[in-house]
């Protein structure tokens, strides 16, 4: 918050009133997006409880998070927190407050990190350590998360964009927590990228079951085995 | 508000009929032993429900007035807009001609009707959108499949918009000595193709034996179909006095609406085939989506709409 320094109580009462309206806030966006999408949660492999967990989502859409935090049970959307680019998030007054009080989304610096928007290659290692730090840290701390391991929304003909590192770093770090595969459907269809007036379609966001973790499983084989069970959460939820 | 005192009677016997059915859905429920499942009972009871609520719907909108009428049906094409075009093969660069879809085409359609502008309302979908929306895909520059995109959503803007946008249309037609009663039809028609529906379902559960149209809907049989209408056939016949129809044109349009309605029923399903999907959505529970309640509506709205303004309108 860049607010003046000489007004402490004008920034403690903003604050406070951000606090106490992030609350109608996000009952506001689940209303709108179920009536724009009337989304649904399909609950094939997990059950829908507040145990935590780590979601992973295939990323076609900024709404991709309103979505998947939609169809989560009221109780699970307290403690459970996207993983989002800073570069986005931050841009504006309103997205800084939708993503920060609403959604109390990690946000992650991107261009530096392993999980962030920027071709694998130029990952610069410690910062993309520094983060999966942070995303442990919060999972101590009693939160779930929200994870788009593509790194970057996909808006090409491919189904499912390679995954980044990170997810697989996060798995060694906690292997105790739930991976659990979510595929989205459809959103891509109500904003593709560049539009601003969403088209209302019917969307559904399916849970698979949890990836179990294999120990000393190398980096790219838990990747393959992960992007495999999205893909074929994906096929399940087109029957 | 003025409403018509045959509404009431219409209602009431609407609600009668309900409290009769959720007496035998909770006997039925009771009945089985525990532990036993059934889903049949089990949806039964998910439809009877629903009806509460649409009924009660319907019956608010049409004492709230002519506006909640027209209303109450633009909200239902939205929703069967929706679930139309999610089934669509659309890409990205129909987004502009989806975005007119929902956001101008669907309300200026209403808005025609609430305005009783018959010489637009009447042409404005089969003429200006079917020209429009092929425009704004074009100008966008992408040909891939053009002629399937270009006509599913044609399609789908017939079906949902177009086609039920003429149950409130009853609304604006001008029948000598029948002023009040324009929401009066609209109760005859939905009261018998809905039951229509309600009377095939349950003579097809209780006595249905042969399939009628095996590859399109297999829960259709002919025994439920014959019966069903049939009983739709009595009750739109009894009804007469709501309407301006004397006794033999109550009775051959109740026969045409519910066959219309019928027919409509196996061209959705046909549609719901070819996709591989059970249900058009789930916004009703037990029925499915809006699509598949409205269907046989859809289907029986326009042509009922044009052979009453052809018998009784004035122009």
């Amino acid at each position: 918050m860049s607010l003046p320094s000489v007004a402490p109580a004008v920034s403690k009462v903003a604050s406070q009133v951000a606090s106490l309206t992030a609350s109608p806030c996000a009952a506001a966006i689940v209303l709108f997006a179920r009536l724009v999408t009337a989304v649904r949660g399909l609950w094939v492999g997990v059950e829908p409880v507040a145990r935590q967990r780590v979601y992973y989502a295939n990323h076609c859409s900024h709404g991709d998070v309103v979505l998947l935090w939609t169809v989560l049970p009221p109780r699970s959307r307290r403690v459970t927190r996207p993983v989002a680019g800073a570069d986005y998030w931050m841009a504006t007054p309103l997205r800084r407050f939708i993503g920060r009080r609403v959604f109390r989304a990690l946000l992650i610096e991107r261009g530096s990190t392993s999980i962030g928007s920027t071709p694998v290659g130029s990952t610069s290692v410690p910062a993309g350590k520094a983060a999966v730090e942070r995303m442990a840290a919060a999972l101590d701390d009693g939160d779930s998360l929200i994870l788009f391991p593509e790194g970057t929304r996909n808006t090409g003909d491919s189904p499912l964009l390679p995954f980044r590192s990170g997810l697989h770093h996060l798995a060694q770090a906690r292997p105790g927590v739930e991976f659990v595969p979510v595929w989205i459907a459809h959103l891509n269809r109500v904003l593709p990228r560049g539009e601003m007036v969403p088209v209302p379609l019917l969307c559904t966001v399916s849970f698979g079951p949890a990836l179990p973790i294999e120990a000393g499983e190398s980096g790219p084989a838990f990747l393959d085995r992960a992007h495999a069970a999205l893909l074929a959460l994906a096929r399940e939820e087109q029957r | 508000m003025n409403a018509p005192p045959e509404l009431f009677a219409v209602l009431g016997g609407a609600f009668a009929l309900l409290v009769v059915a959720t007496t035998i859905g909770q006997w039925l429920s009771r009945r089985r032993p525990v532990g036993h499942e059934s889903p049949v009972i089990d949806n039964l009871n998910a439809r009877i429900n629903a009806w509460w609520a649409m009924v009660l719907l319907l019956g608010l909108a049409c004492l709230a007035g002519d506006t909640a009428v027209i209303l109450l049906f633009a909200l239902c094409s939205f929703a069967a807009l929706r679930e139309c075009l999610t089934l669509t093969r659309t890409s990205r660069h129909d987004h502009r001609a989806l975005t007119v879809a929902f956001f101008v085409v669907l309300p200026a359609q209403y808005l025609l009707i609430g305005q009783g502008w018959y010489g637009l309302y009447s042409i404005f979908i089969p003429v200006y959108a079917f020209l429009l929306l092929p425009i704004l895909a074009a100008l966008r520059g992408s040909t891939e499949r053009f002629l399937v995109r270009v006509a599913e959503t044609q399609w789908a803007l017939m079906m949902a918009v177009f086609c039920l946008s003429h149950v409130p249309a009853l609304l604006t037609l001008s029948i000598p000595g029948h002023e009040t009663g324009g929401v009066l039809l609209i109760v005859w028609l939905v009261v018998t193709v809905q039951l229509s529906d309600v009377f095939q379902y349950v003579v097809g559960k209780l006595a249905g034996r042969h399939p009628i149209a095996p590859s399109l809907s297999p829960s259709k049989t002919r025994e439920g179909t014959v019966g069903g209408i049939a009983l739709a056939v009595s009750t739109g016949t009894a009804l007469h006095g709501i309407t301006p129809f004397s006794v033999t044109e109550a009775a051959a349009l109740a026969l045409v609406v519910t066959l219309m309605g019928f027919l409509g029923g196996l061209v959705l399903s046909a549609v719901k085939r070819d996709r591989g999907i059970k249900d058009w959505g789930h916004l009703i529970a037990g029925h499915g989506g809006v699509v598949d309640r409205l269907d046989s509506v859809l289907f029986a709205a326009p042509v009922f709409f044009h052979l009453v303004r052809y018998l009784h309108g004035v122009p």
